[in-house]
């Protein structure tokens, strides 16, 4: 069985979550709110986040280009999507909404450009 | 002299949410006034996400954000002047504006949105002993070089401040593989969202020592290590606690000004606690016919309620322009007993809309706590309250029948109480 202190990030109010993990059992405790036991219970057991960087542009009136994951990404893959956003690099113009990666370091989801940039 | 109806100073997301609205309520003439090269503000560096989720009922980043107003703009064919800035504004609404393109221009407007933002607050302004090496930045400073530019600007990063853009650069520079070793805040509370602390410093296992601060900078070319001290419940240091941390990089996220040195040459007032103009329920300045929102106004945490406040202020400003007369008798907000101040700081009962939003922070950490309005001496509205604190903007809306209702009122009082 496994413990893990959180705070609930769902409103101002942050709770002090208490999440037990017992095999399959997951509880939540310290939640005020079901949004709450539902945070506490995806933190612990399928952490996910959205990555949000830039890439280097060749040939753009900007030298960067921010881009994201188009949905959030399991937690434990931010550097590996970190290390294939580092290693891109687009020539413009870019569209905003552009895919720049498919399938980012095998997460299943697509680096998109997160603004348009013109040709210089 | 060129006259425009409306003149809105400043292309960031109040600017263009001002503009889109303005037009909306059939303002024609209207002319965007921004220095950059592009329009969109400070949104354009802050790549993060979580921008929209009131607006747009999505989790947007900022220059996706910004995009969606830019397009609004561009679509109602909005003139916009960029790489323009604003040199002075008399009390008649003359506004002077120099570029490369045309030199000093002088204009009439018939109306002025205040819309310029704010600044951090920097080193100057803080007391930070020490040498002045290379390698000290606002956060915002080193977010700019890191997201437009391609600059990391340090390696080992030390930050000062829990303001939200200090915890998002700790993220982001965490990210780009630099080691950011501790973030101190001089308060025994974060001035950060919750989200923040969590997904920027804890996801990262990156410390947050509240009630520290610096008490030394070392190295005289670049930074070499930055001393942090606890200090007490009077903010001053504690000899003895000192703890040297070696670094190249200090991030400075210690609060933001609201940019109103064109307010102050218009002669209007300022808010000495908000830093911005004090405005009626119109969002109107003390000179008539100048308006202001977002940042310049007081300085929000949300993206989503500077776009809402804007549009407010393009409306109203539009409804200048249709000739709508000057506040008639207005009654003064009183900010007292744990909130800090009230934008608006007045309403007017015959001329307001049916509703206002009263926007306001508290000066503490508040658990279980009343918020409770007072007309005159009558409580009207006890909200009750889980938590309260400064880092987050609290609002309270006041409704033109329950003024009318009540009778003849000299003063409305906003204060944090005890539940009865």
């Amino acid at each position: 069985m496994t413990t893990h202190e959180l705070i609930c990030i769902q409103c101002p109010l942050g709770c002090a979550l208490t999440v037990t993990v017992d095999g399959d059992r997951v509880e939540v405790s310290g939640n005020t709110c079901p949004r709450g036991a539902e945070y506490g219970r995806k933190e612990v057991t399928a952490p996910t986040r959205t990555v949000t960087s830039t890439v280097a542009v060749t040939g753009g009136v900007l030298a960067r280009l921010p881009v994201k994951t188009r949905t959030d990404v399991p937690k434990q893959s931010v550097f590996a999507v970190m290390q294939a956003v580092r290693a891109a690099r687009v020539t413009a113009p870019v569209t905003i909404g552009q895919t720049i990666i498919e399938n980012v370091a095998g997460t299943g989801v697509d680096l998109i450009a997160t603004r348009s940039i013109e040709a210089q | 002299m060129q006259y425009h109806d409306l003149v809105i100073i400043g292309g960031g997301p109040a600017g263009l949410a001002a503009a889109v609205a303005a037009r909306q309520a059939g303002v024609q003439d209207i002319l965007v006034i921004e220095r950059d090269e592009r329009l969109g503000g400070i949104l354009n560096q802050c790549i993060h996400n979580g921008f929209g989720l009131h607006t747009f009922h999505e989790e947007l980043t900022g220059p996706e954000y910004a995009a969606r107003y830019e397009q609004q703009v561009r679509e109602l064919g909005i003139p916009c002047l960029l790489r323009t800035i604003v040199a002075d504004i008399s009390p008649k609404r003359e506004i002077l504006y120099v570029n490369a393109q045309e030199g000093a221009v002088t204009l009439q407007a018939g109306a002025v949105i205040l819309a310029m933002g704010c600044r951090e607050r920097p080193r100057g302004a803080l007391g930070l002993p020490g040498y002045r090496p290379a390698g000290i930045f606002t956060a915002g400073t080193a977010q700019r070089l890191m997201n437009m530019e391609g600059q990391l600007v340090g390696r080992r990063v030390v930050i000062l401040g829990s303001g939200d853009i200090g915890l998002i650069m700790a993220r982001r520079m965490t990210l780009e593989g630099a080691q950011v070793q501790v973030v101190a805040e001089l308060m025994p509370y974060s001035g950060g969202l919750n989200r923040n602390i969590v997904q920027c410093l804890q996801d990262y296992g990156i410390p947050l020592k509240l009630s520290h601060t610096v008490t030394a900078i070392h190295g005289k070319h670049r930074v070499t290590g930055v001393t942090l001290s606890a200090v007490g419940p009077d903010r001053r240091p504690i000899p003895g606690t000192e703890e040297t941390y070696e670094c190249d990089t200090l991030l400075l996220s210690c609060g933001l000004l609201p940019e109103n040195e064109l307010s102050k040459a218009a002669g209007i007032s300022l808010d000495r606690v908000t830093g911005g103009p004090v405005v009626n329920d119109r969002l109107e300045t003390d000179c008539p016919g100048v308006f202001a929102c977002g940042n310049v106004l007081h300085v929000h945490d949300l993206v989503d309620y500077v776009s809402e406040e804007a549009a407010r202020a393009g409306r109203n400003a539009a409804a200048f322009l249709s000739g709508a007369g000057a506040a008639a008798a207005p009654i003064p907000l009183a900010a007292q007993q744990g909130v800090r101040y009230t934008v608006p700081q007045c309403i007017d009962p015959a001329r307001m809309d049916d509703s206002v939003t009263v926007r306001f922070r508290v000066a503490d950490v508040y658990r279980d706590r009343c918020l409770t309005v007072y007309y005159d001496d009558t409580p009207v509205k006890r909200q009750k309250k889980r938590a309260m604190a400064p880092g987050e903007m609290e609002q309270v809306v006041i409704t033109k029948q329950s003024l009318l209702e009540h009778g003849p009122v000299s003063r409305i009082t906003l204060c944090v109480e005890d539940p009865a």
